[in-house]
C-alpha cells in the first residue's frame, strides 16, 4: 500500500486517535492543500513554531473553511477540506453553498459522532440515545444523515468511508481526486475517550459498526452502489449482533432491550432506503 | 518579509515532546510470527511502525501504546506488555 506518513510522530492526538489514522489517506493525492477548521485535527496540527502535519495546511474558523478552499481551488488542484462533524454543523451553510457552487474541492468529514475537541457535546450526527455531556441521559434527537444530504446536493461524488477500512478509504479518496467538482466523503471515526472504549479498540470499533451495520459504506459516482465490506452484510443474516457493537462502547451503558430494538428498527429503514436508492440511481 | 516566517509553522517531529512517556502499555514485536501483512503501519495512529527490511521497528521514542497495532494483527505477533 502506497501510503505515507502525513502526521508526524510526538503530535498532540490521544492514544488510538482515529483522525491520525484517518490523514494517512491524505498521502495518496498529489501536492495537496488541506483546510482544517477548528477541532481536533486543529489541535493535532500542533503549535507554532513546530506543525505536526507534514502537508500544507491552512487554519480557518468553524464556518468559512469551504469558502476558503473555494478560493484556494482557483489556484491549486488537490485542496482538501479536513472537517469534523461540529464544524459542519456549524458551517453548514458555507458547505452546503459550495456544494451548490461545485467547487472543485474535496471534503472529507470525520464524524466522531460529537464535538470531542470541547469536551463531548452532542452534535447532529450523534447516535440516537448516545450518552453525551450535554444529553447525559442518552440523545433524544434523531441522528441526521450527512452523506445523503450532501448526495441530494447533486455534486459528482459522495462516498461514506471508515477507519476500520483503510483500503477502502484510500480507494474512494484516490478516485475523488480524480474527479473535477465538489467531492464529499463521510468517514466513520470511533473516538476512544469519547466514546468510552479502550484505545485499542478503534479499528475494532469502526469494524463492529459495519458488521453490524450501523454504518454502511457507499458511494455514487453517477451511479449509486454500496460498496465494500457492506456488500456483505446486506443480508442481515450474515450481520454481527448489534448489541455487539453497542455494548463495547461506555456511551451506551443503561440501553434497554427496548431502545435496542428501536435502533436496530431505524438501521433497517437507513438500509431500506439505501436499497431504493440503489436501484434507482443506476446507470448501468 | 522576514517577520512572516515567525508566523507559520514548520513540520517536525515531537511537536508535544516525547509522546512516549505516555505509555503504559509496551508493544513488543515478535519477528518469527510476523507475516508482514503491513496492517500495523496502515493502522498505527501515530506513524511510529515502520518497516525496514521485512522487520517491523517501532519507535518507542513516540509511541504512546494505545495498542491498535497489537489488536489488528492478523498473527498475534505484537504484545503489549505493562511498562516498568
Amino acid at each position: 500500500m502506497d501510503l505515507r506518513c502525513v502526521l508526524l510522530p510526538g503530535n498532540p492526538s490521544c492514544q488510538g486517535c482515529p483522525h491520525a489514522i484517518g490523514l494517512k489517506a491524505l498521502s495518496v493525492l498529489e501536492n495537496p492543500i488541506v483546510v482544517v477548521p477548528a477541532g481536533c485535527t486543529t489541535i493535532i496540527a500542533g503549535f507554532n513554531p513546530k506543525q505536526s502535519i507534514d502537508l500544507p495546511v491552512v487554519h480557518v474558523p468553524f464556518a468559512s473553511a469551504p469558502a476558503v478552499a473555494c478560493g484556494l481551488s482557483k489556484a491549486y488542484d488537490n485542496v482538501v477540506v479536513w472537517m469534523g462533524d461540529g464544524a459542519t454543523d456549524i458551517g453548514f451553510s458555507t458547505l452546503s453553498g459550495s456544494a451548490i457552487r461545485n467547487d472543485n474541492i474535496l471534503v472529507v468529514v470525520s464524524d466522531n459522532e460529537a464535538y470531542m475537541n470541547t469536551g463531548i457535546q452532542m452534535s447532529g450526527t450523534t447516535f440516537w440515545k448516545a450518552k453525551t455531556t450535554t444529553t447525559p441521559a442518552g440523545k433524544r434527537e434523531e441522528k441526521k444523515d450527512l452523506a445523503l444530504i450532501m448526495l441530494m446536493h447533486r455534486i459528482p461524488y459522495v462516498a461514506t468511508a471508515s477507519v476500520g477500512y483503510m483500503r477502502d478509504f484510500v480507494r474512494k479518496v484516490k478516485k475523488a481526486s480524480k474527479i473535477k467538482g465538489f467531492k464529499f466523503i463521510h468517514l466513520h471515526s470511533p473516538c476512544p475517550p469519547g466514546w468510552r472504549f479502550d484505545s485499542s479498540k478503534t479499528v475494532e470499533v469502526a469494524r463492529m459498526a459495519v458488521k453490524s451495520g450501523a454504518w454502511i459504506l457507499w458511494e455514487y459516482d453517477g451511479s449509486f452502489r454500496i460498496t465494500g465490506m457492506s456488500r456483505m452484510f446486506r443480508d442481515k443474516s450474515k450481520r454481527i449482533p448489534l448489541t455487539e457493537y453497542l455494548r463495547v462502547q461506555g456511551r451506551f451503558k443503561g440501553l434497554t432491550e427496548e431502545d435496542v430494538r428501536t435502533i436496530e428498527e431505524r438501521i433497517d429503514e437507513v438500509w431500506k432506503l439505501l436499497d431504493v436508492l440503489e436501484n434507482t440511481i443506476n446507470k448501468a | 518579509m522576514e517577520w512572516l516566517k515567525t508566523l507559520i509553522s514548520r513540520p517536525s517531529k515531537g511537536v508535544s515532546g516525547k509522546t512516549g512517556y505516555w505509555r503504559t502499555f509496551k508493544p513488543i514485536y515478535d519477528r518469527d510470527k510476523c507475516v508482514l501483512c503491513y496492517e500495523c503501519y496502515v493502522y498505527c495512529p501515530e506513524n511510529c511502525v515502520e518497516i525496514v527490511e521485512k522487520v517491523v521497528k517501532i519507535d518507542y521514542d513516540f509511541c504512546k501504546g494505545c495498542g491498535i497495532c497489537s489488536e489488528v494483527c492478523p498473527a498475534n505477533a505484537i504484545e503489549m506488555v505493562k511498562e516498568d
